[in-house]
């Protein structure tokens, strides 16, 4: 019998990683390749008056301009499909905001064109905090939307809820009631490899496309509808990547290399700089999360009220998809017999927010781990007892109704405790995610 | 004024001689080509990485004269007869370093991007003090940045290289 | 001055796409040779998807490991995989690569049958041999089977699978309902932490951080990832802010040197792992992913130790040391327990 599941092994490349032998995209050369740029908003928000190429072109080596004009399918994408590949009906949502792109021979050459773009560019009033904009008369980010406010049930749904039990029965049936505001900030990805592409059309004139996404079929699928190409006319070719975090989970360099390519027939690299992929690519964004939680004075919680509010930047990213995973699980792994969450998604003019390591459970789960020892406090409880006591078991529910099988909260405290030199009760020790003894 | 301007515009070029892990190379240079230009784009030596390119990263990091410096931030005419020696180099007739293997043994590399400029800073740290403390090891490597995390797998193979170098 | 404290938290990570839709596929081929050729469509970021995939593949065929070549490069004929992204890979891939172990068994098992001339139930296959259960010595190795259906007899021998957890599903509006299960794994931080009171510099001093996965498909690589997420979990809970006035843009970070993400300095000179097993009914030997879950474990436990240090329940993240300094100012010219910087906005709530 020849047994691996579970046995230490070393990375399958491992030795072609400590050699120098594994190749990344970057490493990619085509014969003829040239450079991709792109010109960005310089503004948080604005409507393009005038974009003149005629002195760029002149510059020696320039091949030329691709702008929204030349996608031949859909400008947007994504998986709510409301990023635009290039800045649409010649407004601009966030500072970097891709207009066009220039093709030319190399990157200083590239560089120097966009700095002979005459950009005439009328600015707009923004809004940065998402608390003003859900307010009535406040900016649109978007033009063409009622509010800032995502919907996320059509036609007019912008708020997330989930709903456990009864929460005002919950908090009636509680000794305390302890509140909290928490808030989490901005954070990019940063993944060593910035976000680069290699494109180039092959002997058989499909478009080839060198990509370091996380999420290959999807974003085939995407750049299918950007190119208005069926999938056997792209080969795209990917599975090593310099590391992502999610942030190679949105297509940030395919589309405009694949842009590129089809409109002047060279093959193409676009690689961001660290300071395009640290500014302008999607982030973690920000959130607002109010807590408050019933609890027994003896350590059983009985409701917990969560309110979240979410910054999703210019743009959806998958950021809807996250606030409503942050507001399904950051009540966390607890077994509150009554829960109530409400969330909402909204629009500032900042850089898209979407997936990132933890993805919005992170957001949920720190306010929520900070607020149960501050839970823990009030009582004058141990937070491990605490957390003993009503962390999930076998078959306890979840708020969207799934039950919990396989439930490992208990061991995974009790080895904690043991490797951290910390001496649980025995009450503690005798307890097993298996059932709930009262104890 | 035109005649000028056009001169101007000619790339002032400059063929550099190196030793490349212990072999000669030349390649075509402009004034303005860092080390990590000319190994990547000229000579096709991919280990060293563009992280960054604004010496904050470490990911470029090669040997120069038997020091680590970042490649991002070597100006190329500044190599000219000089010994540089990158992962590519490591390795003796095929066989890994102890360093390499300790890197492996211990899940010193996820990804991997980081992973050259970490082994080239290493193999810099253990020739200058071959029996170093962890919080040396900290202080010398703090410039090779690893998103992925390794730090703490990097360091026992590092501690561990230097144990069996006893 | 430097005050020290201890803290701790308990987090969840779900593994797997929620609302379903989630599916992987895989294909393994035996070659000429007998060696086997698995190809996958999962991405591999760093986390190790190809490596574990494989270590799936040679137990599933019981073969040595070393036959084995794997390959995850997306291309024209690579099988599909919804991605690396939501911790998803662990759970889902291994069963994709079991479904075809399966297939390609069964192929084998049919093909060994006709050569041996015995039926196809009194076929064993095993340690990358297909033997007669009533007599083992009657056998034909991987080899000599790769070699005769392959060259010998013209067939491909193949097999493919596919697999997901849940079809595609959507929340109740008005409940949040969601007709899925949740994979869920735990995790367990203990941090203990030095704060500075006069800079307001938190210095994390030793960190353990266990993972509850179902089972730890390759342990060194589970080490890795729970390692690792406290680079990002660090960075997100005292040090990474992108705008550091936010919601205010100005003085936005522009380049890395201003981005103050950790480094071999900043990461605990006692770091701890621990691997639970707890074996979950729907991964394959009770597998599942976990690997973003490292970097929220981490946050919770550094603000509770500062609290612990100082005093002071911070509740925002970054909790840079200027906002350590600001609730310990606070604290002492007002005697506040809690610190929000951005009390101002809450007006926009009200
Ligand atoms: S690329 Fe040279 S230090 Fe980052
Ligand atoms: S291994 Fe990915 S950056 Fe170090």
């Amino acid at each position: 019998m020849n047994q691996y599941i579970g046995k230490a092994m070393p990375r399958y490349d491992a030795q072609g990683q400590v050699t120098g032998k594994v190749r990344y995209v970057d490493d990619i050369k085509v014969p003829g390749m040239k450079c991709v740029k792109v010109l960005r908003s310089p503004v948080h928000k604005g409507e393009i008056r005038g974009l003149d190429f005629s002195r760029a072109l002149k510059v020696p080596g320039v091949v030329g301009f691709v702008t929204a004009q030349d996608i031949p399918g859909k400008n947007a994408y994504g998986r709510f499909q409301d990023m635009p590949v290039l800045a649409p009906e010649n407004r601009v949502r966030y500072r970097g905001e891709p207009i066009a792109a220039v093709v030319a021979a190399d990157e200083d050459t590239a560089l120097e064109a966009l700095s002979q773009v005459r950009l005439d560019i009328e600015e707009q009033t923004p809004v940065f905090d998402m608390f003003e904009a859900m307010q009535p008369d406040a900016p649109l980010v978007r033009h063409d939307s009622k509010s800032n406010l995502w919907v996320h049930y059509p036609p007019d749904i912008t708020e997330v809820t989930m709903v456990k039990g009864q929460m005002d029965e919950g908090m009636n049936q509680a000794d305390q009631v302890i509140e909290g505001r928490y808030s989490t900030g901005v954070q990019d990805h940063a993944p060593m490899e910035t976000n680069v592409s290699v494109a180039y059309r092959d002997e058989m004139g499909r478009l080839v496309i060198h990509t370091v996404s996380q999420t290959i079929y999807a974003h085939l699928g995407m750049l299918c509808a950007i190119l208005a190409m069926p999938m056997s006319r792209i080969r795209f070719i990917g599975g090593r990547v310099g590391g992502a975090f999610g942030g190679k989970n949105d297509i940030h360099t395919d589309h405009i290399a694949a842009l590129a390519v089809l409109k002047f027939g060279h093959p193409v690299k676009y690689r961001l700089s660290r300071e395009e992929d640290l500014q302008f690519t999607t982030k973690r964004g920000a959130f607002v999360l109010d807590f408050k939680t019933g609890v027994k004075n003896d350590g059983r919680l009985t409701a917990c009220r969560i309110d979240i509010w979410h910054d999703t930047g210019a743009y959806a990213g998958m950021s809807p998809y996250g606030l409503e995973k942050c507001a399904m699980f950051a009540p966390g792994p607890y077994d509150f017999p009554h829960i109530k969450v409400t969330a909402r998604t909204i629009f500032t003019n900042r850089p898209i927010s979407s997936s990132m390591r933890g993805f919005s459970v992170i957001n949920g789960q720190i306010a929520s781990e900070i607020h149960m020892n501050r839970v823990a406090e009030a009582l004058g409880m141990d937070p491990w007892e605490l957390r003993f006591t009503n962390a999930w078991r076998d078959g306890d529910q979840g708020v969207t109704g799934y039950k919990v099988r396989g439930a490992g909260a208990l061991e995974a405290m009790k080895k904690a405790a043991e490797l951290a030199g910390i001496k649980l009760p025995d009450k503690l020790m005798s307890m097993s995610s298996r059932g709930r003894q009262a104890s | 004024m035109a005649l000028f301007a056009e001169e101007h515009s000619i790339p002032m070029t400059h063929i550099l001689s190196f030793q490349l892990n212990g072999a000669p190379v030349q390649a075509l240079v402009k004034p303005s080509d860092s080390l990590l230009d000319v190994l990547r784009e000229k000579l096709d030596v991919t280990s060293p990485k563009r992280g960054c390119d604004s010496g904050d990263c470490g990911a470029c990091t090669v040997l120069l004269e038997g020091k680590a410096v970042r490649a991002c931030l070597t100006c190329a005419l500044t190599v000219e007869n000089k010994q540089v020696v990158t992962v590519e180099g490591l390795s003796q007739d095929g066989k890994l370093q102890p360093l390499q293997e300790a890197f492996m043994a211990h899940g010193g590399s996820q990804c991997g991007y980081c992973t050259s400029g970490m082994l080239i800073s290493a193999t810099a740290l253990l020739a200058k003090s071959p029996h170093p403390q962890r919080q040396d090891i900290a202080q010398e490597m703090s410039g090779n940045l690893c998103r992925c995390g390794c730090y703490e797998e990097i360091t026992q193979a590092i501690l561990d290289t230097a144990r069996k170098g006893e | 001055m430097k005050k020290t404290g201890v803290g701790m938290c308990l987090v969840l990570h779900p593994t797997g796409r929620k609302g379903g839709g989630d599916p992987s596929q895989a294909i393994i081929q035996l070659k000429p040779d007998g060696s086997l050729f698995l190809k996958v469509g999962a991405v591999d970021l760093g986390q190790g998807a190809l490596t574990m995939l494989r270590q799936v593949a040679a137990e599933a065929m019981d073969v040595d490991i070393a036959t084995v070549y794997a390959s995850n490069r997306s291309d024209d004929l690579a099988p599909l995989s919804a991605g690396s992204a939501a911790s998803r890979v662990t759970l889902v891939d291994p069963h994709a690569v079991m479904e075809a172990a399966k297939d390609l068994r069964a192929k084998i098992a049919a093909f060994a049958a006709h050569r041996l001339e015995i039926d196809v139930e009194n076929v064993e296959l095993a340690d990358g041999k297909a033997f007669a259960k009533d007599n083992p010595h009657h056998h034909m190795t991987f080899a000599d089977i790769g070699m005769i259906a392959n060259l010998g007899e013209g067939v491909i021998l193949v097999g493919t699978g596919a697999w997901q957890p849940a079809p595609v599903q959507g929340h109740d509006p008005e409940t949040g309902y969601l007709d899925q299960e949740s994979v869920i794994s735990f995790g367990c931080c203990v941090a203990e932490v030095a704060v500075d009171t006069d800079t307001g510099e938190v210095e994390v001093t030793k960190l353990v951080q266990v993972w509850e996965v179902g089972k730890a498909i390759n342990p060194l690589m589970v080490k890795q990832q729970i390692n690792g997420g406290l680079q990002i979990g660090m960075g997100f809970a005292l040090r990474e802010n992108l705008f550091p006035h936010y919601p205010d843009p100005a003085h936005g970070i522009e380049s890395l040197a201003d981005y103050s993400m950790p480094t071999f300095m900043d990461y605990p000179p006692e770091l701890i792992h621990g691997i639970e097993e707890v074996p979950h009914p729907m991964g394959v030997k009770g597998a599942k992913g976990f690997s973003e879950g490292s970097a929220t474990a981490p946050g919770p436990a550094i603000i509770s130790a500062i609290h612990d240090a100082v005093g002071v329940w911070i509740h925002e993240v970054p909790a840079t040391p200027e906002v350590v300094l600001r609730a310990l100012d606070a604290k002492e010219h007002g005697g506040a327990t809690d610190y929000w910087s951005h009390q101002d906005r809450s007006a926009w709530l009200a």
